[in-house]
């Protein structure tokens, strides 16, 4: 049994110490935003923040978490700056790994309000998308930041 | 004589018009408002789509959302030709049913094959609604017009909702009728080419989107599939699950029967989650036997390709002119090369899964899934059940890229169930079992051969391409046969059937028996021109090498639209003058001919798209730095131009193309895997390695929007940014590759040649 808070919310599960976060989101938690990509964290697909930091949740153990704060997609409410600018921008194509995307741009404002190309680049690296619609994610990226495109 | 590769392919292919017409004319009912089998409080003119009372209407797509942003695109052929309030239409991706007729998203189709039956069924409910709300309005039908939601005469007006509440929609068209409605002219339009954002975005921003993986019933229980050591032929012959059993929630290990054959020697291993399933897969141990594609590697798989080859008795004749061989032998000179492409894996990155459970005598399959059709009778043999009992529910795709046009996952997932009296079972795999039991692009061997008269005149042409054949593995009833009367999979010859005027032309298709052997092969996005043109327009600039003509001169030369070249009506109006067309504006756009920094390298390549009876011209130049020292190649710059007719939605068109293109480098430069032992050695994220974000280089796209046919755009740029970064190469450093993926090694090789 692990009790983290959840989005604001203190939540139990059960299943052993060692399970991947991700699933105790996505079936303990019923929050299904957060994707099963690679299970080896190198696609991105199921970040999540962890007191703030993106982490890959197929990889952190839920035990790991115990008593700390988890933010997903579902929690960072949908009018974000990065949501706003991710529909501006028309980023998603399929759709899979953009909470991961998003999750992972939010971490980067919040250490590096005003990003560089470079910047980007780094931050993103670990982040797949299969669709290649990085174009327009970085553009969203800069978008929600108020930097020159 | 010159096969036609496509006709009769599209032609079986095209989404049941039957279900339009039978539904308009066997019932004028439909066309009634008040017929209650249709509900009294909707108008449904077609199968297409609804309009209820309060006026919204909804537009029944039958194509799955993978990225695309299809659904829009469909919706607004649909609203444009209604003259509906775009702010009151809804997209509703339908589950799996026998009036959709064929069920498939694939081949960039979609918009092509929807724009003239919706079309065709948005002015029909136009004109039923103009002449209902005439007669609501007491005026004449010639004083009315529709206009977003509303039919007007003059200072009068009624709502589409208030005509589809009150008015008489009793309405029949005779076939001949249907054929005749007027279609808006491109200068009528008033959504189709204009901006707009997708529907299907907003909830791919939030978490709230619901792909298959997200599916879930209560009482399910999850599996993961032990996979045998091959796709084909390996049997069970003994389950020890003694360690599985110490995994806290397994549950237990079933050896799969399965009558249809799709998923032959998979064990599913069952528990109460899917971490348990994983570990409990992982413990699992299971003895198959050992069938003989266990030793193939991709050097016997390509050896066994250039045997084929070389045979001139193997393969269909996809393109038979008369003439080819005098032409060849009273040649003044030739030219032939082989090129080779490796194996490439879909890697799309949500994970094949299904849910599947047995519910009121019915089966149903919750999953995202390409090609609904293929599947279903698949799910009837495997389950011992009639199709009509089983239903596909829809889902958003976490990415397709033609790997769910194979549903062999479904077939696991509904076999779970039932093996456990139909209990829900959702079956989930992991990467690398998605991996390795993709259905990859086959490892390719083509030659390509030129004669050249005089002053380097071309008087003949010969292409000749081998690979392992999806449409033979999946879907043999779609092979047409060649000149010779032997069947070829189209789709691993589309793109060698050139619009540029060669002269007599051959072109044999050669399904690589080895391959289908060893696994099953798949169309990969961009599918036959994603290998076919990295031949062909490598090829072009050897030629024009050879007869010592500028790459782009060479090209547009052939490109005269002469002879069978001259295109035809409806889709390829003007034919390969349009080719020409998106050629030269990508030479003026690119720079074409001006000088470049040392190293640097401009190469073209130009590509007709998917298929000869659909094309899509397109256009592109790479500017590539090498690395004199390492091989490295660096791609600084990609220019498109693209001719596909009418674009529907731009923005999405140019997102559709924006990642084609990132498709093409990645398959061109950073993916690529190899056979070994009857498996692909990689498979995940550690050794294969799809384009990054830092990867991207400066993206200039354009279109030519000429208000003709609109044809497919999902592929079509994927196809001509290999090829186009192979002659960049060569122009920067004068080395030649021809073996796909381009490694640094390679080219170094290369160099030094």
């Amino acid at each position: 049994m692990t009790t983290f808070r959840l989005n604001g919310r203190d939540i139990t599960v059960g299943g052993p110490d060692d399970a991947p976060l991700l699933w105790a989101i996505r079936d303990d938690a019923g929050l299904t935003g957060t994707k099963f990509g690679c299970g080896i964290g190198q696609c991105g697909a199921c970040t999540v923040h962890v007191n703030g930091e993106a982490v890959r949740s197929c990889l952190t153990p839920v035990s790991s978490v115990a008593g700390q704060s988890v933010t997903t997609i579902e929690g960072l409410g949908g009018q974000h700056a990065l949501q706003k600018a991710w529909i501006e921008t028309q980023a998603p194509q399929c759709g899979y790994c953009q909470s991961g995307q998003i999750m992972q741009a939010a971490a980067l404002l919040k250490t590096k309000p005003k990003p560089t190309d470079a910047d980007i680049d780094a931050a993103m690296a670990g982040n797949l998308c299969r669709c290649m619609a990085y174009v327009r994610i970085k553009k969203a990226i800069k978008l929600a930041a108020g930097v020159k495109a | 004589m010159s096969v036609s590769l496509d006709t009769a392919t599209v032609a079986n292919l095209t989404p049941s018009r039957r279900g339009f017409l039978i539904t308009v004319t066997a019932a004028g009912a439909m066309f009634s408002a008040t017929v209650p089998a249709q509900a009294a409080d909707s108008f449904a003119p077609t199968i297409w789509y609804g309009i209820d009372r309060t006026g919204t209407v909804t537009v029944h797509i039958i194509r799955a959302e993978m990225g695309q942003h299809v659904g829009t695109a469909v919706a607004r052929i649909v609203a444009d030709e209604l003259e509906a309030d775009w702010a009151k239409v809804k997209i509703d991706h339908v589950d799996s049913d026998p009036k959709w007729g064929l069920m498939v998203t694939g081949g960039s189709w979609s918009v092509w094959q929807s724009y003239p039956l919706y079309s065709q069924a948005a002015a029909a409910g136009r004109i039923a609604l103009i002449e209902a709300g005439a007669k609501l309005l007491g005026v004449p039908v010639n004083a009315c017009t529709a206009r977003n939601g509303t039919v007007v005469a003059g200072k009068a007006s009624v709502s589409y909702g208030d005509i589809v509440t009150k008015g008489d929609l009793s309405r029949n068209f005779t076939e001949a009728e249907l054929a005749k409605l007027p279609i808006k002219t491109p200068a009528q339009r008033r959504l189709i080419g204009k901006p707009t954002q997708a529907r299907d975005i907003p909830a791919k921003t939030n978490g709230q989107g619901l792909y298959g993986l997200d599916a879930k019933v209560p009482g399910m229980v999850y599996a993961r599939p032990k996979l045998p050591p091959t796709r084909y032929g390996s049997k069970v012959v003994a389950i020890d699950d003694s360690a599985a059993k110490s995994v806290p929630g397994y549950i237990r290990a079933i050896a799969l029967e399965d009558a249809s054959g799709t998923i032959p020697g998979w064990v599913m291993v069952y528990a109460d989650s899917f971490v348990a399933a994983d570990r409990a897969t992982e413990a699992l141990k299971v003895t198959w036997t050992s069938p003989d594609a266990i030793k193939v590697s991709e050097a016997d798989l390509q050896a066994r390709a250039r045997v084929l080859v070389a045979d001139t008795s193997k393969g269909g004749l996809v393109v038979e002119d008369p003439g080819v061989d005098a032409a060849f032998k009273s040649a003044a000179s030739t030219l032939a090369q082989t090129y080779t492409t490796a194996t490439a894996l879909h890697f799309q990155m949500e994970p094949v899964n299904a849910l599947a459970f047995e519910k009121d005598g019915k089966f149903e399959i919750h999953t995202g899934n390409q090609w609904q059709s293929l599947v279903l009778p698949w799910l009837a043999q495997a389950l011992g059940r009639k199709e009509h009992t089983i239903v596909l529910r829809t889902y958003l795709l976490g990415g397709g890229f033609g790997r769910r046009l194979n549903g062999d996952y479904a077939v696991g997932a509904a076999l779970a169930s039932k093996a456990i009296g139909g209990k829900p079972v959702k079956m989930v795999m992991t990467r690398a079992d998605d991996s390795r039991f993709d259905s990859p692009r086959s490892p390719s061997v083509q030659t390509v051969k030129m004669a050249f008269g005089e002053a380097g005149r071309v008087v003949a042409m010969e292409h000749v391409a081998c690979a392992g054949w999806p449409t033979e593995a999946m879907a043999p009833f779609f092979m047409p046969k060649g000149a010779n009367g032997v069947a070829f999979d189209p789709f691993a010859a589309n793109g060698t059937n050139h619009w540029y005027n060669v002269g007599p032309h051959r072109v044999r298709a050669v399904g690589n028996d080895l391959a289908n052997q060893t696994f099953r092969p798949g169309w990969l996005r961009s599918v036959g021109p994603g290998w076919t043109n990295w031949a062909l327009e490598s090829f072009m600039d050897e030629a024009a090498l050879k007869a010592g003509v500028d790459p782009l001169t060479f090209r547009l030369k052939l490109l005269d639209a002469s002879g069978k070249n001259a295109g035809s009506a409806p889709n390829s109006v003007g034919g390969a003058r349009r080719q020409a067309a998106v050629l030269n504006r990508l030479a003026a756009k690119a720079g074409w001919g001006k000088p470049l920094p040392r190293n640097t390298g401009l190469g073209l390549a130009t590509s007709f798209g998917q298929e000869r009876d659909m094309p899509t011209w397109t256009a592109c130049a790479a500017r590539v730095n090498v690395n004199p020292a390492t091989g490295a190649v660096k791609v600084e710059k990609l220019t498109l131009v693209t001719d596909a007719g009418t674009i529907v939605h731009p923005d999405g068109a140019l997102a559709q193309v924006e990642g084609a293109a990132l498709w093409g480098l990645s398959l061109a430069l950073f993916e690529g895997t190899t056979f070994e032992n009857g498996q692909v050695k990689d498979t995940n994220l550690d050794s294969y390695t799809p384009l990054r974000m830092g990867d991207v280089p400066e993206l200039d796209i354009e279109f030519i929007d000429n208000g003709e046919a609109p044809v497919g755009l999902g592929e079509p740029a994927t196809t001509v940014v290999g090829p186009a970064i192979g002659n960049a190469i060569f122009r920067a450093v004068g080395a030649r590759v021809r073996d796909l993926p381009i490694r640094a090694e390679a080219v170094r090789a290369a160099m030094q040649a």
